[in-house]
């Protein structure tokens, strides 16, 4: 489903992520996990092109990403959960649910509304269809945002650290509804989280970035228990108390 | 000055006034307009991922920003004249010199307003699959207006009050060449200071209202500023009252806004 091909990234003289070869395959749930400067949330955002690789290639489905194509791919093909929301501040939860699909999808206001209310429902938020994000914490607020990815109905789900920025107690609020859509065959999900536990729980597989190379890859069970890299082992030590 | 004989001859002589009033809201509207045109394209240029458009925006900018809106009009006026075409009318000639002189302002405030927009609301719209046209029209522009309204009233202030300008255009017939003619004339001249004490009259009145609505639109939004910066819950006493907790938050945040950008402080000689 997705699928990087020697992917570099610098940013000014410094290099980011060194050659990442990296598949994602259909309804795969992969887990990107590593110390903060790794490159983990640039690896993300290469997949939806909100960063341009400086080499290499990255092919969302069968289209290579490109500068030109990159508003067609993501609208027909991914959606992403970011670590601050990015709810939109002058629209109302449901116009910011409706928005996408109108535009760009051409949905009638109607259909577009049901939609918005079915996923509304599902991170249970429905009764705050009419007010506007700021006034909601920020528990809500990312559940909104994942409702919001969830009504432009496509395959792909880029999480990058959605519970970073939640106070502790709203941490579990969002993790419920991720787990939920991971019980999902549809769904093909990418996320980056330090929350160990999420990731034993719903990975097909996990990767550990350090230093913008991929050190450590593997199952969940083999991931957390026989960890061959030394500089994963310290990380998970850390990490997991 | 204060003659009730100077006062009946302005009243008898209005339509000199009248007719001033009417070229220099002319000469308002369409300069606003052009200005706006200018500043909308000028601002995308300016905050564009494209080096080259940000740089045909900053030198227009600063040429326009620096050099005086007095010669521009003379250039406009004479120099084209002079270089063989039939040249403009003063009236046409101020309103392109005042629209590509508050062009360059309005420009800046555009850019501003879009650059106090968090970057994060555009990699939202990105990642849904707007385009970049799209993602500034349904998006990012209609958080912008609120910011930029106050330093944009501000800003067409500035310009009705130079029209003035127009004055060393010969021939021009806004409402300050007409109140200087009237003042300077044969037969007026002994009224000469009414006529400019009730030129100024119309001007205030114009542009305090102006004025004063984009102060308060200013402080409006200072306030919702500050209302995003209520602490949070865990973090404030448990036993005070809401109306104590409005009073504590008004105390301790500041809610400075970055809404006097510099294009406020150009006309009063570079405060900043």
């Amino acid at each position: 489903m997705i699928r990087l091909i020697d992917v570099h990234k610098s940013f000014g003289n410094q290099e980011v992520l060194k050659g990442i070869n990296l598949h994602v395959k259909e309804g795969e749930k992969l887990v990107i996990i590593g110390p903060s400067g790794s490159g983990k949330s640039t690896l993300i955002r290469l997949m939806n092109y909100l960063e341009e690789p400086t080499s290499g290639q990255v092919y969302v489905h069968t289209h290579l990403m490109s500068h030109n194509r990159r508003a067609f791919i993501n609208k027909i093909h991914s959606a992403m959960v970011f670590q601050q929301f990015n709810l939109y501040p002058h629209l109302t939860v449901m116009d910011n649910l409706t928005l996408g699909p109108r535009k760009l999808k051409k949905v009638p206001k109607r259909e577009a509304e049901e939609i918005a209310m079915h996923y509304l429902k599902r991170v249970k938020l429905e009764h705050k269809a009419n007010v506007y994000p700021t006034t909601l914490s920020g528990g809500q607020q990312q559940r909104i945002a994942i409702a919001r990815a969830l009504t432009m109905q496509n395959r792909v789900l880029l999480f990058d650290e959605p519970t970073s920025a939640l106070d502790p107690e709203m941490v579990q609020e969002v993790l419920d509804v991720m787990i939920g859509l991971s019980k999902e065959k549809n769904f093909t999900m990418v996320v980056v989280t330090h929350e160990m536990g999420f990731a034993r729980e719903v990975a097909d597989r996990v990767i550990f970035l350090d230093g913008g190379v991929i050190l450590e890859e593997g199952t969940p069970e083999h991931f957390f228990k026989n960890p061959q890299n030394e500089r994963c082992k310290a990380f998970l030590g850390k990490i997991i108390r | 000055m204060f003659k009730a004989e100077s006062w009946a001859a302005l009243f008898r002589d209005y339509r000199i006034f009248l007719n001033g009033l009417i070229a220099t809201v002319q000469m308002t509207l369409v300069g606003f307009s052009i200005a706006l045109i200018l500043g909308i394209i000028l601002g995308l240029f300016s905050t564009s991922g494209k080096k080259p458009l940000r740089i045909i925006s900053r030198i227009y900018v600063e040429f326009i920003q620096n050099t005086p809106l007095m010669l521009q009009a003379l250039f406009l006026f004479y120099a084209v004249t002079f270089a063989g075409f039939r040249g403009f009318k003063p009236l046409v000639a101020g309103m392109l010199a005042l629209g590509i002189y508050h062009g360059a302002y309005f420009s800046e405030v555009f850019r501003a307003g879009i650059e106090a927009v968090p970057k994060g609301q555009s990699e939202a719209a990105y990642s849904q699959g707007f385009t970049y046209v799209q993602s500034m029209w349904y998006i990012i522009l209609p958080q912008t207006i609120k910011i930029i309204l106050p330093p944009m009233v501000n800003q067409v202030v500035n310009l009705i009050k130079n029209t003035s300008c127009m004055l060393l255009v010969g021939g021009a017939v806004d409402l300050i060449s007409a109140t200087n003619a009237y003042a300077v004339g044969l037969s007026t001249a002994r009224y000469a200071a009414a006529a400019y004490v009730f030129s100024g009259i119309i001007f205030f009145a114009i542009c305090f209202p102006l004025s004063r609505i984009a102060a308060r639109w200013e402080q409006r939004l200072k306030a919702r500023d500050q209302q995003g910066n209520i602490p949070k819950k865990k973090n404030a006493p448990d036993n005070v009252s809401d109306a104590e907790l409005d009073r504590m938050i008004g105390e301790n945040s500041d809610g400075e806004l970055a809404s006097g950008t510099r294009e406020n402080s150009s006309e009063g000689g570079g405060l900043e």
